[in-house]
């Protein structure tokens, strides 16, 4: 029997609504992509599944009944990786779940649960990273703002974290690599998409006074926290990857 | 303006990096009522060309000393810039780093002026206001003056997340020689009187849940290694006393980096230990978070550590009679004896090991290090290590099979074994 090409339009909902599908329509043999991905030459039957949110709903509270947080947590992260195929490794994975009786989160040795737990930890290596990388200008209007591209969509996984630390200053956080932001005006946290990309050029004029004698402070306490003779490349490459570099105010 | 607060801070920078310490976890500060900051995620927020973690802005009120530590750049004798930092400019740097989100805060040490409580008192201030004038919830790390008053001590742990005090000297005879005019009775005081208002603080925290917080993240020390002539036996049992006596957090190993041609002191172009701090810290991991008595590790018959391989497979080979073990059926506490076992993987194969017998397959993907743990287990394969060798086979097996990753490895951060 010929595959079953399964498209859509690249939502977590979406994901949850063609799961919803799959059972309800009994797909065995079938392949998901992304509307925006490159499908391959049809063969077999198309299908193109549009988000439903109720049907997503009665998903995500299944599986909420039988998987913890973390784990829940887990299959979000993975789907933000954005990964060739991720989508078919999440479906067989709720699949597994709801035909088990007990929890399958942490059997290892199903390929499936592992590669995962793999692409979760990947995707949460961003996260961190990410939180850790961003580096605020103040702009004239006040506003802290940050150009970030990482390997993985993470802004969803990073909102929190900043809004709960940064709550008495306006700031944006813009990745530049899909297109949208999230702005904190005080108040809430919304998502933004700018029409030009906002690339603050550190000698315009769009910064405050004060802005460039900080990023150089902070680039002389990095050069002086330094010790020589403890040069140790290796080790400092592995911990800020050069792909990282064209952000941070110290590498430049 | 802007050029005299570069200068200072290039010096205060400069003459703070040689304190190891660099953590922000360990306490959960919340930014309550829309204010700034909050404390314990322990982000690295970048990393020196050394590898080592920058998390927080670390630096020295100031370089002006009135002791002569012959280990200490600051020392009196020494010939170089004084500067100091007012308490205002280290408020300015610490909340404008933050905001860009540099730093996950402050690390406050200091050479110390006139005596040890007009120190304390200007490292107090800025932490005060920090909290109360700028509300700022950020980590605040500050060093507690060996000899500060009670009444100090106390203002600090109200708002300092951790103190520290580093003995630096393994033994009182290191201390003597190389400090001669520093005591540790002047050391401990402050740590022994922290240890008892952490304690009070928690009991009365059971009582009231309201209690403000207290030195959240505890306490540390820092050790330096190879200045003087102490063994590793030497180092970890006093180690081992200050995580005992005084509730410590964590113990720091500095490899001792030359700075002058005292004779006393490896002099200029000596190399730093750099491998026998990577072994202390796993030394510390092994007691810590592996449940090994310091005694096993290091005793009269072994006071040092090997130095090719880590000190786990070193106390199996010593101790070959207790393998092979068996990883469907050991207890955990077993298993994070074994070499090549870390404790993530030691989770894991307990958790695996539910829902089927184990093989090496299963221990290959869950990511132990079989090429060294093979030597000391059996799982659920005909496949095992028959041979009856000798410790020496199997350390020259295992050093000839690794390429010595492990040495170049982070000493500061690891998970090995
Ligand atoms: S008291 Fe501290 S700063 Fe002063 S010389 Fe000794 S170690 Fe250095």
């Amino acid at each position: 029997m010929a595959i079953t090409t399964i498209i859509y339009d690249g939502s977590w909902e979406g994901l949850l609504t063609i799961v919803f599908e799959v059972y309800d329509r009994k797909l065995s043999d079938f392949r998901v992509y992304r509307i925006s991905e490159s499908q391959p030459a049809l063969f077999g039957e198309t299908l193109l599944i549009n988000i439903d949110q109720s049907k997503a709903l009665r998903v995500w509270d299944g599986l909420k009944k039988k998987l913890n947080g973390p784990a829940c947590r887990n299959l979000f992260s993975c789907y933000l990786s954005e990964l060739k195929g991720v989508e078919d490794l999440l479906i067989e994975f709720i699949q597994l779940v709801f035909s088990s009786v007990g929890s399958v989160e942490k059997s290892f040795t199903n390929p499936c649960v592992l590669r995962l737990s793999q692409i979760g930890k990947m995707v949460h290596r961003e996260k961190h990273r990410m939180e850790a990388f961003v580096r605020f200008k103040l702009t004239k209007d006040e506003i802290y703002y940050a150009a970030i591209e990482p390997d993985y969509n993470v802004i969803p996984l990073i909102l929190n974290h900043f809004k709960n630390r940064y709550a008495d200053q306006k700031w944006l956080i813009y990745d530049l690599k899909r297109g949208y932001g999230i702005y904190y005006d005080l108040n809430f946290v919304e998502e933004i998409t700018l029409d030009k990309k906002p690339h603050i050029n550190p000698e315009s004029n769009l910064l405050e006074d004060s802005e460039i004698l900080y990023q150089n402070l902070w680039k002389d306490y990095f050069e002086n926290a330094n010790i020589k003779s403890r040069k140790n490349t290796s080790l400092h490459l592995k911990h800020v990857p050069v792909r990282y570099w064209k952000y941070l105010i110290e590498k430049n | 303006m802007s050029e005299r607060i570069r200068e200072k801070l290039s010096i205060l920078a400069d003459a703070a990096k040689y304190d190891v310490s660099c953590s922000s976890s360990g306490s959960n500060r919340k930014n309550h009522n829309k204010s700034l900051g909050d404390a314990g995620n322990g982000i690295c927020h970048t990393y020196t060309e050394d590898g080592r973690c920058v998390s927080l802005l670390k630096i020295l009120l100031t370089n002006f000393c009135i002791y002569d530590c012959a280990y200490c750049v600051t020392r009196k004798s020494n010939d170089i810039r004084r500067v100091a930092f007012t308490v205002q400019e280290v408020i300015d740097l610490t909340i404008n780093f933050y905001r860009r989100n540099y730093i996950e805060g402050l690390f406050l040490s200091s050479g110390i002026f006139k005596n040890a409580d007009y120190t304390m008192e200007r490292l107090v201030q800025v932490a005060k206001k920090l909290r109360l004038e700028h509300k700022f919830n950020g980590y605040i790390h500050l060093k507690s003056i060996p000899g500060a008053s009670n009444e100090l001590m106390h203002e600090a742990g109200l708002y300092a997340d951790r103190l520290s005090i580093n003995i630096e000297m393994p033994t009182e005879s290191g201390l003597k020689l190389l400090a001669p005019d520093k005591n540790r009775n002047d050391m401990i005081q402050p740590i022994n009187y922290l240890k008892n208002e952490i304690i009070l603080h928690n009991d009365q925290k059971k009582l009231i849940k309201k209690t403000p917080m207290f030195a959240p993240a505890g306490q540390s020390t820092q050790m330096i290694i190879g200045a003087t002539a102490e063994s590793d036996k030497d180092i970890m049992l006093t180690a081992d006393k200050f995580y005992k006596d005084f509730n410590l957090k964590r113990v720091y190993y500095s490899g001792f980096v030359p700075i002058s041609n005292d004779k006393r002191l490896p002099g200029l172009g000596s190399s730093v230990p750099m491998i026998r701090e990577n072994r202390l810290y796993q030394t510390d991991w092994l007691m810590r978070f592996y449940g090994f008595n310091v005694k096993e590790l290091l005793n009269d018959s072994n006071p040092h550590l090997d130095l090719d391989i880590d000190p786990k497979l070193s106390w199996a080979l010593r101790n070959l009679s207790q393998f092979p073990v068996d990883i469907n059926k050991a207890d955990l506490q077993i298993l994070l004896r074994i070499p090549g076992i870390g404790l993530q993987s030691a989770y894991k194969i307990v958790q695996g090991r539910k829902f089927q017998k184990l093989n090496w397959e299963h221990l290959k993907k869950i990511g132990i290090a079989v090429n060294r743990a093979k030597y000391f287990i059996t799982c659920n394969s005909h496949a095992y290590e028959r041979r009856d060798l000798t410790a020496m086979n199997i350390k020259q097996y295992i050093l000839s099979g690794s390429s010595g990753k492990n040495i170049k490895n982070n000493p500061y951060q690891l998970n090995l074994f």
